[in-house]
């Protein structure tokens, strides 16, 4: 029983697996030869073809950029709902967790046009601003903030430590497991982003990796091309897998915690 | 003293705040309440300035055949992928608790698709569905069946796009299963094995209840999924063939990209936003918050 169960784990964990071995041998295999032989052709041809080295640093700017601005953002706020009393409160944190229900996703038409009326159409600015809060961030943080005794605050202020001292001494520092996990959560999800800067780029210039490749792919739209399509999916991919494959745990449970996005 | 400090402290609170709420106003809480107020005006490249006509972009929406279509696929689209994809989750969840060689390895063939970007599950499906050259259409061919353009035929694409949903999420649930899984007590399990109960039993009374708030929490997460994701249908059908894969946000993309119908647009987006208001408000029901907000 205990080996048709191990059996039967092998045979959907290889199902599971087949897709992606399927673009990894596409993405090697020599269109011009019969057979089957290696090759890195098809990733030059990719790399040249489009791009990509352009499309790698502005997903990396992009990413970045978000990822600091948010830090300063939730953490000042989860400082703020975690230990300190002004009017208003509960209502302010009520608003915040609109964001949580109602994800920026499906709000692409009204903030397109707030881009327009703004000017800033087909720039990094367009594609990072509707990130720069985050109400899953600053309610994770804020849970955080919680948990760290109201004492290590206290002796901090005895010692002369102002707000932003006391925030920069003694909560980010013990937080740091879920900075870690905020940090994980949101580069993953801007590195996958697509549908927003598909709508507001319009030049290589700010093109990410996701909609550089959607635009490579469509111009090389022939079974021939397949490889080098495949060689421009790994490109996107790579990254990320890595990242994985070396932070698992961490990942994970990251992954556990985003699950009140 | 005692007042200033108070004032003193509010304003410092609102310092804090106020850069995250600059943001949530102008990309949250401002086009909510704008699109709301679109959606009762006439507006496309046929009209200059928009014009107020009340209800009529909400029933002249619901006339419309592309947007039935979009939303009964949206609803076909939920079916599919909810129930599955947990279902899914927690039996891999199960396979992977135990002690066995390859462990490890499951666990990561199982979560990768997670990591990966829906951009790129895109591509790899389109390549493995693609008709001539594509990997299923190899294996018919190579097993003597006909050729199949699973996603070019309204009978079949958006089943396949189901499909791949439900690779790339399965795992998503399988590590919120698992540590629930881990969290049971043995001594639980182990009662009712001393009371006799078969595995099944075992399941159906101790394990399965136990794991009720996990089961609610993923469907909530999956349904949510099912109508914010759509960038499959831009790399894979464009919402075709005629309209066999539409769902509703690729409709409100084609509507404010294509179409220009922005008067549309915001009439769909008023949909999507009260159909996630009902999933918030189903969540807030029924989840019983001690368990997952900790």
């Amino acid at each position: 029983m205990n080996r048709l169960i191990s059996i039967s784990t092998y045979i959907l964990a290889l199902l599971w697996a087949l897709p992606f071995l399927g673009i990894v041998y596409m993405a090697f295999k020599d269109a011009s030869e019969q057979g089957y032989s290696l090759t890195f052709r098809n990733f030059i041809d990719a790399w040249n073809a489009a791009p990509f080295g352009q499309y790698y640093l502005n997903t990396i700017i992009i990413v970045i950029a978000i990822l600091c601005v948010q830090l300063i953002t939730i953490t000042l706020a989860a400082y703020a709902f975690a230990r300190m009393n002004f009017v208003a409160k509960g209502f302010t944190f009520m608003l915040i967790l609109i964001q949580i229900m109602i994800p920026s996703d499906v709000l692409i038409f009204p903030n397109s046009n707030t881009i327009a009326q703004l000017g800033i159409y087909d720039t990094k600015l367009a594609i990072t601003i509707p990130y720069f809060i985050s109400a899953f961030g600053i309610f994770l943080l804020r849970q955080t903030f919680k948990g760290i005794p109201y004492e290590l605050e206290e002796a901090a202020k005895m010692e002369g430590c102002n707000r932003l001292q006391i925030i920069r001494n003694v909560y980010i520092p013990l937080a740091k497991p879920t900075y870690l996990a905020f940090g994980l959560i949101s580069v993953s999800t801007q590195w996958s982003n697509f549908l927003w800067p598909l709508i507001i780029t319009d030049s290589d210039e700010n093109r990410p990796l996701t909609v550089g490749l959607s635009m490579f792919a469509k111009a090389s739209d022939s079974g021939a091309q397949w490889g080098i399509v495949c060689a421009g999916t790994l490109f996107i991919i790579f990254p990320l897998l890595l990242a994985f494959l070396l932070f698992q745990k961490q990942f994970v449970s990251s992954f556990m915690q985003s699950g009140i996005k | 003293m005692r007042r200033s400090n108070i004032v003193k402290e509010n304003l410092t609170a609102w310092v804090f705040l106020l850069p995250s709420l600059i943001f949530l106003v102008m990309f949250t809480l401002y086009p909510i309440l704008s699109t709301f107020i679109s959606s009762f005006y006439k507006s496309d490249l046929s009209t200059i300035e928009p014009i107020f006509i009340g209800f009529d972009n909400y029933t002249i929406m619901m006339k419309d055949e592309v947007f039935r279509k979009a939303f009964i696929n949206n609803v076909w689209f939920t079916i599919g992928t909810v129930p599955t994809s947990v279902c899914l989750g927690l039996l891999l969840a199960i396979l992977v608790n135990r002690t066995f060689v390859g462990k490890a390895l499951s666990r990561v063939f199982f979560f990768y698709p997670v990591v990966i970007p829906m951009v790129a599950v895109s591509f790899i499906w389109l390549f493995f569905y693609t008709p001539d050259y594509g990997m299923i259409n190899s294996i018919l061919k190579l097993i003597g069946f006909e050729e199949l353009n699973l996603l070019g035929n309204s009978d079949t694409a958006l089943l396949s796009i189901i499909m791949m949903v439900i690779w790339k999420e399965a795992g998503f649930f399988m590590i919120f299963y698992l540590a629930a899984l881990q969290n049971i007590p043995k001594d639980l399990i182990e009662a009712a094995r001393m009371d006799g109960a078969s595995k099944w039993r075992q399941f159906r009374s101790v394990i399965f209840p136990l794991l009720m708030p996990t089961t609610l929490f993923s469907t909530i997460i999956a349904t949510t999924n099912a109508f914010k994701t759509v960038d499959q249908l831009v790399v894979m059908t464009q919402g075709g063939p005629n309209n066999a894969s539409n769902l509703l946000l690729y409709y409100i993309y084609e509507n404010t990209f294509r179409f220009m119908d922005y008067g549309r647009a915001a009439t769909v987006t008023v949909i999507v936003l009260m159909i996630m208001v009902s999933i918030a408000a189903i969540q807030f029901f029924t989840t019983d918050k001690k368990i997952h907000y900790s």
